[in-house]
């Protein structure tokens, strides 16, 4: 078959297309974006016209999804992983609906936050969920995971969790394609009640559930993506979850090293390799790229008293993602490191991009603000988000997507007046709408900047939802006409700047003001040009 | 058959073509090939590492063990620095000496200049100035790639079809352009190593 050089994000999209999915949904996010854009410039998907779109936020792409599994066809989502944050209410209760078409859910964690406000591993939310997982090792299992995990995930009737961490999002390697399978036709759920999740409902797929959970396990002992090797000394065993196993393999290369090594990349837990590996050996090291999930669930799970290490025990760092070095360091080989790095070398954050308009929008809140004091601007996610760093230091918080406005109300409510939010276009239809409705509803003293810049910039320019709407539905919302100032955010329109935000600071109620230049990374996209002029909005 | 590289520089100066390049090599030469690449918030003008494997054997970790690097390739020079744990013994240094400075605290270059030059196996070349003599400034990156390339051991011509498929939709004239900056960092390497 045909061999292609593919990131890990890739694979998938890839193995998903080859494996009859008619959709995609999503909402952008590193390190999961390249999923849904690889689909979305695959000639292959155009040609068969699947559903590629971007998604409000996460929440309205796993329902999506979760519809179209419903209607009979293969489906699957992508996020990141604090995305199944806003989207784990859907995500919980698919458990109980369970799936009609192949649903899978793919989640990318960041461990080492990366580009991330946490760490958090998204295999508890599988358990918690009672949802099966699949965490591919290499860019090949990558595809092959997508492609089987629609297959498995109509087999048991349930979705199935896709789970990957950084490095293998954004590593390339070759990846060899199976034959490409016919997409689903529409068809019902056999019970036309399984979707119903009305208490009684829900009871009797609850059991359901439950029910399946053997049938997983035992899909999960046999299934060809936990490997099992055997070794002579059974001092010590491992355990290698997913890409852990790369980096295992890395440290023992040229080694004398025998010792046997279960690699898990299919949950739950495959319980029988597991126990074999926990009777023959004295102790057993765990290695995760996340959290220790496997750890903590094993020390709950044998008899035999095998002492267990990994995260917890201090074998392995409790936090931060695994490497070569991590991993060798664990099973206690000296590291031959490098030279250091000289004194001299400075740390490079990253900036807002020179020309940016979100650099007018701080320069013109912290002059408008000086009277009033520090400690008022409630910021979110976005590039904006660098208005953190100096020489800006214009932000106090940024929590999560949408938090600015309801931050604001909270501290207004507090009497911390006038409090200021501060969000990106795309970031306002993912999450800010409600939160401006609920400030409108007690006409809260807040001052709202949406600052638009047409696109989705942190991420890399994605559609934003907001394009050429955010007036209208801050109208619609019920803001007041006169408190709905649009203005050119520019070292040239600064006074006005200045002087709109200074007015709307000083109002006792809602106001939004809505900054407005493109995002200078765009310029070049043709298609976003035409939009924005159809739209009228240069 | 294997070599590890280290591609380091700042957002935004061009690492991804300079792997995809070597990329495209190494499948026209049959190779193994893993390239860790990084996205995202650093690519706002922060520091960015690419890590790349080639080698004729079956590659285990997408990341380069530490200590484990043949060459460390940057289009920075206080860049090529910060990955030095990586670096082998007996490796290669091979940097630009062109700083971007988008920080109050760039150190002083003749100082960065000197670290490098501790090292007896460096390579450090004005790309940018040779890239602004062929006339093409962007490439600087490929005079990069060019300098490191007696390093990688992949025949030289391979890169070259490299280079014509990555830029061969922009055109006729900007893959003449990026080949003549390959071989110009080559020739320069051949003459001060
Ligand atoms: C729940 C969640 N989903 C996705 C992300 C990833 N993310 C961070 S910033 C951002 C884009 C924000 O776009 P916008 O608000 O328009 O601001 P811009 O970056 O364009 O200034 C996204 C999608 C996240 N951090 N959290």
């Amino acid at each position: 078959m045909e061999k292609l050089l593919l990131l890990g994000d890739e694979a998938i999209a890839q193995g998903a297309i080859d494996g009859g999915m008619s959709g995609i949904y999503g909402y952008p996010g590193t390190p999961s974006t390249e999923i849904a854009e690889y689909i979305q410039h695959s000639k292959e998907a155009i040609d068969k016209d699947l559903h590629r779109e971007w998604s409000s936020n996460e929440k309205t792409a796993m329902e999506s999804a979760l519809g179209m599994s419903y209607a009979g066809k293969r489906a699957m989502v992508t996020m990141k992983h604090v995305g199944l944050n806003v989207a784990a209410d859907a995500f919980v209760n698919s458990a109980v609906t369970g799936a009609n078409g192949g649903l899978i859910v793919v989640a990318a964690d960041d461990p080492s936050m990366h580009s991330s406000q946490n760490e958090q591993d998204s295999r508890f939310y599988a358990k918690f969920s009672f949802i099966p997982v699949l965490e591919p090792t290499n860019q090949q299992e990558a595809y092959d995971m997508a492609y089987y995990g629609f297959e498995l995930s109509e087999k048991f009737k349930i979705p199935v969790l896709l789970r990957l961490t950084t490095r293998l999002a954004h590593s390339r390697a070759g990846v060899v394609r199976k034959p490409s399978k016919a997409e689903n036709g529409v068809s019902l759920p056999e019970n036309p009640r399984q979707f119903v999740l009305l208490p009684a409902i829900a009871r009797k797929n609850y059991e359901v559930l439950l029910g399946i959970q053997p049938g997983l396990e035992k899909e999960a002992e046999e299934s060809e993506f936990n490997t099992y090797i055997d070794g002579t000394d059974k001092k010590t065993g491992i355990i290698a979850c997913g890409i852990a196993q790369n980096y295992l393999l890395e440290s023992i290369n040229g080694k004398e090293f025998n010792h046997p090594i279960l690699k898990i990349s299919q949950y739950p837990i495959p319980r029988k390799q597991v126990n074999k590996l926990l009777e023959e050996c004295d102790e057993v090291i765990v290695m995760e790229d996340g959290y220790p999930v496997v750890e903590e669930m094993l020390k709950g799970y044998q008899e035999a008293g095998t002492k267990i290490r990994g995260r917890l025990d201090g074998t392995l760092p409790r936090t931060g993602e695994l490497s070569p070095a991590v991993v060798a360091k664990g099973l206690g080989y000296d590291v031959n490191e490098g030279p250091a790095v000289p004194e001299l070398v400075q740390s490079r954050p990253p900036a807002m991009c020179t020309g940016c308009g979100h650099i007018d929008v701080y320069t013109a809140l912290n002059k408008s603000l000086a009277k009033y004091g520090e400690g008022r601007v409630f910021s979110d996610i976005g590039c904006y988000t660098l208005g953190a760093l100096p020489p800006y230091n214009a932000i106090n918080t940024c929590v999560d997507m949408g938090a600015s406005i309801t931050m604001a109300k909270g501290a207004a409510d507090a009497g911390l007046v006038p409090a200021v939010a501060v969000i990106g276009d795309s970031t306002f239809t993912h999450s800010g709408l409600t939160g401006l409705i609920d400030a409108v509803s007690e006409n809260s003293p807040i001052t709202v900047i949406i600052s638009d810049n047409f696109t989705t910039g942190m991420t890399g320019g994605q559609d934003s939802k907001a394009l050429g709407r955010i007036e209208d539905i801050v109208k619609g919302i019920g803001v007041e006409e006169a408190h709905i100032r649009v203005l050119k955010p520019s070292k040239a329109n600064m006074d006005e700047v200045i002087s709109v935000l200074e007015e709307e600071l000083a109002y006792n109620g809602v106001s939004v003001i809505i900054p407005r230049r493109q995002c200078i990374q765009t310029m070049k996209n043709k298609t976003l040009a035409a939009k924005i002029a159809e739209l009228g909005l240069k | 058959m294997k070599t590890d590289i280290v591609l380091s520089g700042v957002g935004g100066q061009g690492i991804l073509s300079i792997a995809a390049t070597i990329g495209m090599a190494a499948l026209e030469n049959n190779l193994f090939l893993k390239q860790s690449e990084i996205h995202g918030m650093s690519q706002r003008g922060g520091d960015v590492q690419s890590s790349m494997r080639i080698s004729d054997k079956e590659i285990a970790s997408d990341l380069i063990p530490l200590g484990g690097a043949d060459l460390i390739l940057s289009v920075e020079p206080m860049e090529s620095l910060r990955h030095l744990p990586f670096l082998k013994e007996g490796g290669w240094l091979v940097t630009n000496s062109t700083p971007f400075v988008n920080i109050p605290n760039y150190p002083e270059l003749d100082d960065v200049h000197a670290e490098i030059k501790k090292f007896p196996n460096h390579i450090l070349i004005d790309a940018d100035a040779i890239a602004a003599e062929i006339g093409s400034r962007k490439s600087s990156n490929i005079v990069m790639l060019g300098a490191a390339s007696p390093f990688i051991d992949m025949p030289f011509e391979t890169l070259e079809a490299g280079i014509r498929k990555i830029f061969g939709r922009k055109g006729e004239a900007i893959v003449e352009k990026n080949i003549e900056a390959l071989r110009a960092g080559r020739d320069f390497t051949q003459k001060n190593k």
